[in-house]
């Protein structure tokens, strides 16, 4: 792999670490728990799907686990408002 | 004086209950009393343990922290009789609980077969986390299981036991997969990928007897009198409300206990929600059962309320559900489909009676060798939509329907033929985006 190519793969990573997190649609989660199962620093992705809040907590990676492995579509990136009014300011 | 409130069923409409009773009410004392001794799990999760996508530990969304916090009386017992007059309820040990307010989420049972053969140990049905147990067991020593039924537990069954046994045979009674719900087109891509997944899927075919040999199961037997050796059969076909409990109190039942959109029952003091529950409509002047788990949760939460205090009404969100058939996530959204299901007897689990209430509607189409998206097009609004493989359009679609969008400028495009569906969906939804970011 180039070296360019390693680096846009890092950037676009921090990029979504600053500009998104993930949040759960209503009505589809049933706790069925494969979400917090594959999470690689073990956040309860769970409960937070359960409370319809997005995963605020700071260790999150942004990995993407939890988004692909979950069978029912309940999660997905979206950007928090904050850097998105910012970028539109910019 | 601390008001005395139970809940009889351990499922997430009785979580949901205790949860929102807590919330209005510090100082409730909440009994939650059920007779499953695993207490309160994702039902749905049970699929993805018997696949073995997940350990069994992983299906208890609460830790013994959130239980403290919530501050229950937590009861394993079978109640057996219900007192309304004296707000009582008795368990099968004789002893007996008192309450202010009462919830019945009870919940539903998986119907059984009633051909000969029937009551043997190998005959199994999916209800709970004990049957789930049950049924891993056997299948790591089966070598070929029969599964009959339909509805999303059906598959559930067939792709479960698949990573097991060497072989499954999916008996149909029609040529149809759930033909209430799905077209003809989307029936024949799931049975497709069942059959390439290596499924011995065998339509036209209904089980006449069950064959043991020293007592256990050792095949079935068809109507047209094929024999299909097997070691397991599991059967899917439709769930029971469980009303026996409301019904012997006299308490009005017809296909679930009757409650109005407040969740009350006709006697003083008594609710119900979830999968036991018929509850009134004042949108169409009906009284539906649903066996989905979010409007079991939702249902929980208003009864609670309402238990405390509340004089909530219970507005039904728009139904949906999120599956796998065969491989491919499917959403169902809305009203889609119509009649009856010759392989479910009453209504299946995870389903719901407002997907077959179809209206006036036009059918739109979009499909590629593995994606489908079937939209029910109204007058002025979709009406409900079958998204199968790519699930970019299903999020918009859940907005779009549920909110009633007008969809007149883009109505007579989707009805086009060989309309891109999805991507007119897509645009239209950011627009929409746009509009609403802008007011």
């Amino acid at each position: 792999m180039a070296l360019k190519d390693l680096f846009s793969r890092d950037r676009a990573r921090r990029q979504a670490l600053v500009m998104g997190h993930v949040v759960p649609a209503e009505g589809r989660c049933v706790q069925c728990g494969i979400c917090s199962f594959y999470c690689p620093i073990a956040i309860d992705v769970r409960r937070h799907a359960w409370l319809g809040e997005p995963i605020a907590d700071s260790h999150c990676l942004t990995c993407g686990e939890c988004v692909a492995r979950c069978p029912r579509g309940v999660l997905r990136f979206e950007r928090t408002s904050i850097f998105a009014e910012l970028s539109e300011a910019a | 004086m601390t008001a005395r409130y139970l809940i009889i069923g351990s499922g997430v409409a009785g979580l949901a209950a205790a949860e929102a009773i807590r919330q209005a009410d510090r100082s409730a004392a909440i009994t939650l009393v059920s007779d499953d001794p695993h207490g309160y799990y994702s039902r749905p999760g049970l699929a993805y343990l018997l696949t073995g996508e997940i350990p069994q530990a992983q299906l208890f969304p609460l830790r013994e922290t959130d239980w403290r916090a919530l501050g229950l009386q937590r009861v394993t017992a079978q109640v057996t009789r219900l007192e309304p007059a004296a707000h009582r309820a008795v368990l099968a040990d004789g002893r007996a609980l008192s309450y202010d307010r009462l919830l019945l989420a009870t919940g539903s049972t998986a119907a059984r077969l009633t051909v000969p053969g029937s009551d043997l140990p190998q005959v199994v049905t999916l209800d709970s986390l004990t049957d789930a147990q049950r049924i891993l067991d056997l299948a790591r020593r089966a070598r070929a299981a029969v599964v009959v039924g339909g509805g999303i537990t059906a598959l559930e069954l067939v792709e479960g036991l698949r990573v097991h046994c060497r072989r499954v045979h999916y008996l149909l009674r029609g040529d149809r997969y759930w033909s209430n719900v799905l077209d003809a087109a989307e029936s024949r891509l799931v049975l497709e990928r069942l059959a390439a997944e290596g499924v011995q899927v065998h339509p036209r075919s209904e089980i006449a007897e069950i064959t043991a040999h020293r007592g256990r199961v050792a095949g079935v037997t068809t109507t047209a009198g094929e024999h299909i050796p097997c070691d397991l059969v599991a059967v899917a076909i439709g769930v029971q409300p469980r009303v026996g409990l409301a019904r012997a109190a006299g308490l009005q039942v017809e296909r679930g206990i009757l409650v109005d959109e407040t969740l009350r029952t006709g006697a003083a003091d008594i609710y119900a929600a979830g999968d036991a529950a018929q509850v009134y409509d004042p949108r169409t002047g009906k009284a539906t059962l649903d066996t989905l788990w979010n409007i079991a949760r939702g249902q929980g939460a208003v009864a609670g309320r309402n238990m405390a205090g509340a004089n909530e009404r219970y507005i039904k969100p728009l139904p949906l559900n999120v599956t796998r058939l065969a491989g491919i996530t499917t959403t169902i959204i809305g009203r889609v489909g119509h009649g009856l299901d010759a392989d479910v007897v009453g209504i299946a689990r995870g389903d719901s009676e407002t997907w077959r209430q179809l209206g006036e509607a036009l059918v739109a189409e979009d499909a590629s060798e593995v994606n489908r998206l079937r939209l029910l097009v109204g007058p002025r609004t979709l009406i409900g939509a079958i998204v199968m493989g790519d699930q970019r359009p299903s999020r918009p679609l859940q907005r779009l329907i549920g909110e009633e969008t007008d969809i007149t400028p883009i109505r007579e495009r989707l009805l086009a033929p060989h309309a891109p569906l999805a991507a007119l969906l897509a645009e239209f939804a950011e627009s929409l985006n746009r509009q609403n970011a802008l007011s």
